[in-house]
């Protein structure tokens, strides 16, 4: 069990949990993540490991609530549990002083950029973060990011926020600039955003890593679920992953299977409404 | 209550037939197909063993268990005395009774086997510890080993590490299992289905092992969350058993289409997760009409039975050679027959075939013919020019094995390992690392639940002795 030390709301559906583990505190690395179940009979889902005290023992977890499962997990209250966390699992983040690295995160991704952006600051490179997000209200950690970065860049698709359009306008721009062109990108978000970033960088051969989050089982390297295609070929995403070269992953292939279970997905969703629903009447 | 029957009496008893649930009523449900052997028919199997000297059965039996003197107690119907001698040579024996392969172990070396059937080890073996779990006031007590102030962790608590356990424990050892999962058991948990050996079983046989002061703590990934340096700090031993790794993929074109499983992801959805099998799972899990499991072991088997009870319409095994050449139990295929299941022998995939949204839609096969006798005595199949066609599969299952789990290994740089990754161990798992055991899959590649329990209960003596120095 895996109590619940803080649970604070950053952005819409966006949770920061901070929970004592104090083994996988100890243990983890930039990049790496947990398999998280909240209780018998629940999912198990994978998490990065946003940051983590091993003095306090205690890691945190930002966690988007979009399924039914994620929502669940943040409504555990502080001093409540969490039934079963388990990890730190993937490969850590290769981290070394490249110069110049821009960090692209979009939606959730930008919480699971944190641990990166802050491991490639300690490396001593000059960081340009660039935050993607619908409009204001999603685009979350700013302040953290920017107090280890050089230059912090917003977009919103709607322009509430910084520029308007997408993470990847401010990028082309610093890549055509020989002054501001990157020797390195970090590019975490919504299989498109990653896509796109990785086209940018391809063609000027710039080093981009991305972190990706398939269907997992396990989380252990058992059951294969996590596969993907990287250049000639299939990775599993829990051991050799999860952040790869983003410009031999095939994020079609990975955008596809993510889809697998949508309707079993939308099955249980109404299910869920229904019994809600129910309780509601009561 | 005696067991004198002259040998005349006792080559004059029928062996027994396991009851099972109706094939029809089975195929629909998750219910455990073998019922179990009544009172009187123990009974009556147990007066067929002829108590002969040569004890052939118990060389046959990887973890040596005293099958003539349990019988023996059993015909006697002295049912504390008959569990008491089977726990003491067996951790775990309403699991062997259900998932052993007797009929290639025990039975196969037993004298009535010669002419005509062996006795039925495997049924008695599970009648006598379902009634052991059934009957917990009546059991024998065991004297409380003098604890020896030792510690073991062990890596796993699959069969191996649970078998290791328990022998560890009655040693006098403190022992503590770290699980990478979130629950016990390790494959008899995610990967044998509950029509098999429900978890019920696994539940009571751990508790069996809580009871005797073995300590679980699961979720704990040894590789990653502890290292196996920092095990060999805490612990004066360590037993690895962590088991098999990833899926090894078939590499044909169409392999990440949707709805292509690995076995143990399919297996683990249903079984470990309940996907499909408990209506509040969180976990879902894939159904089509028509589903094609490649492989003929009883990993194969488990997923085609599986998906069968999941609702397929056409659940298919698809084996590159004969039947004959199947290294399932003969169990395991009889009753996958009866619940109607298809078997597409001498047929290899070459292709997985997906609709324009990635969805699978066929596996396309190519006939196969037996050649000659391969390394491992069977005949090698050989592909029949021209011979390609298409069956028609909304999921298809890989069942063709695992390789090493590299999590553990990739982090003990001085533990020595195979070409395949697995870890390198002696007869006793004595490893390259003094105080460092290892077996089961992680040493053996895919292998039986009763080979790791032999694994497991060799390398607890080793350890012992080890500790004793």
């Amino acid at each position: 069990m895996f109590q619940v030390v803080s649970n604070e709301i950053l952005a819409e559906n966006l949770h920061k949990m901070v929970l004592v583990a104090p083994r996988i505190a100890r243990a983890r690395k930039a990049g790496q993540f947990v398999m998280v179940r909240l209780a018998q009979g629940e999912e198990r889902i994978p998490l990065t490991i946003g940051d983590a005290d091993p003095a306090a023992g205690t890691i945190t977890l930002f966690i988007q609530a979009i399924g039914a499962s994620t929502r669940k997990i943040v409504s555990t209250p502080v001093g409540g549990f969490i039934r079963d966390v388990a990890g730190p699992l993937g490969k850590e983040t290769h981290i070394t002083n490249w110069g110049r690295v821009v960090c692209v995160g979009g939606g959730v991704g930008t919480a699971v950029l944190f641990p990166l952006v802050k491991a490639l600051a300690e490396a001593g490179n000059e960081i340009t973060t660039i935050i993607g997000g619908r409009s204001e209200r999603y685009v979350i950690l700013a302040d953290e990011l920017g107090a280890l970065s050089k230059n912090l860049l917003i977009t919103t698709e709607d322009g509430s926020l910084g520029y308007k359009g997408f993470v990847t306008g401010p990028l082309s721009e610093m890549i055509a600039d020989p002054a501001r062109a990157p020797q390195a990108v970090f590019a975490v978000g919504p299989v498109p955003m990653m896509k796109a970033v990785a086209n940018l960088t391809r063609e000027p051969g710039i080093e981009t890593i991305v972190s990706l989050n398939p269907i997992m089982i396990d989380g252990t390297g058992m059951c294969g679920g996590c596969r993907v295609q990287v250049g000639t070929e299939t990775k599993f995403a829990c051991v050799d992953g999860p952040e790869f070269d983003a410009h031999l992953v095939d994020f079609d292939g990975l955008s596809d299977r993510l889809t697998s279970y949508r309707k079993e997905e939308a099955t249980r969703h109404a299910a869920e409404g229904c019994k809600l629903a129910k309780e509601v009447a009561k | 209550m005696s067991n004198d029957l002259s040998p005349k009496e006792r080559m004059a008893i029928d062996r027994v037939h396991m009851p099972e649930l109706p094939a029809d009523e089975r195929s629909t449900n998750f219910e455990e197909v073998n019922l179990g052997l009544s009172a009187d028919q123990a009974l009556s199997e147990a007066q067929r063993c002829l108590q002969c000297k040569t004890r052939n059965c118990v060389a046959g039996c990887p973890v040596g268990v005293s099958i003539p003197e349990f019988i023996d107690a059993l015909a006697c119907d002295d049912l504390p005395k008959a569990t008491q001698i089977l726990r003491g040579d067996n951790a775990l024996p309403a699991v062997c009774g259900r998932v052993c392969p007797q009929e290639t172990q025990c039975e196969a070396l037993c004298v009535r086997g010669k002419k005509g059937d062996a006795v039925a080890i495997g049924y008695l073996e599970r009648y006598v510890a379902d009634w052991a779990m059934l009957h917990p006031d009546r059991l024998l007590k065991a004297a409380k080993p003098e604890p020896t102030g030792k510690t073991v962790a062990v890596v796993g608590c699959g069969p191996a590490g649970l078998t290791a356990a328990g022998e560890l424990a009655r040693m006098g050892h403190q022992v503590t299992i770290f699980e990478a999962l979130h629950d016990t058991g390790g494959v008899l948990r995610y990967g044998i289905p509950e029509f098999r050996l429900p978890k019920e079983i696994i539940d009571r046989e751990v508790a069996v092992l809580l009871e005797l002061g073995v300590g679980i703590e699961c979720n704990v990934i040894i590789g990653k969350t502890l290292t196996v340096a920092e095990l060999r700090d805490d612990f004066d031993a360590v037993f690895i058993a962590n088991g098999a790794g990833l899926p090894t993929m078939l590499n044909i074109p169409g392999e990440n289409l949707k709805g292509v499983y690995a076995a143990n992801e399919f297996l683990t959805r249903v079984n470990l997760m309940e996907a499909g099998r408990k209506e509040d799972s969180a976990t879902p899990i894939l159904q089509r009409d028509e589903v094609a499991v490649i492989g003929g072991g009883n990993t194969a088997m488990d997923c085609v039975r599986t998906a069968r009870r999941l609702g397929a319409k056409r659940a298919m095994i698809i084996y590159r050679r004969g039947e004959a050449e199947m290294p399932a139990r003969i169990e395991e295929i009889k009753h996958a027959k009866e619940e109607g299941v298809e078997f597409v022998m001498l047929t290899a995939p070459v292709a997985i075939i997906g609709t324009e949204d990635g969805w699978v839609s066929a596996l396309r096969c190519q006939k196969m013919e037996l050649g000659p006798a391969d390394d491992s005595g069977r005949r090698r199949p050989q592909p029949v020019d021209g011979s390609e066609f298409d069956i028609p599969a909304g999921i298809v299952i890989n069942a063709v094995g695992t390789n090493a789990n590299p999590l553990l290994t990739a982090t003990a740089p001085d533990l020595n390992l195979n070409k395949w990754g697995n870890v390198v161990a002696d007869e006793e798992g004595q490893t390259s690392i003094p105080g460092v055991f290892a077996g089961g899959d992680i040493v053996r590649g895919g292998a039986t639940v009763i080979l790791a329990m032999g694994d497991g209960k060799r390398a607890a003596a080793a350890i012992d002795q080890y500790l004793k120095r």
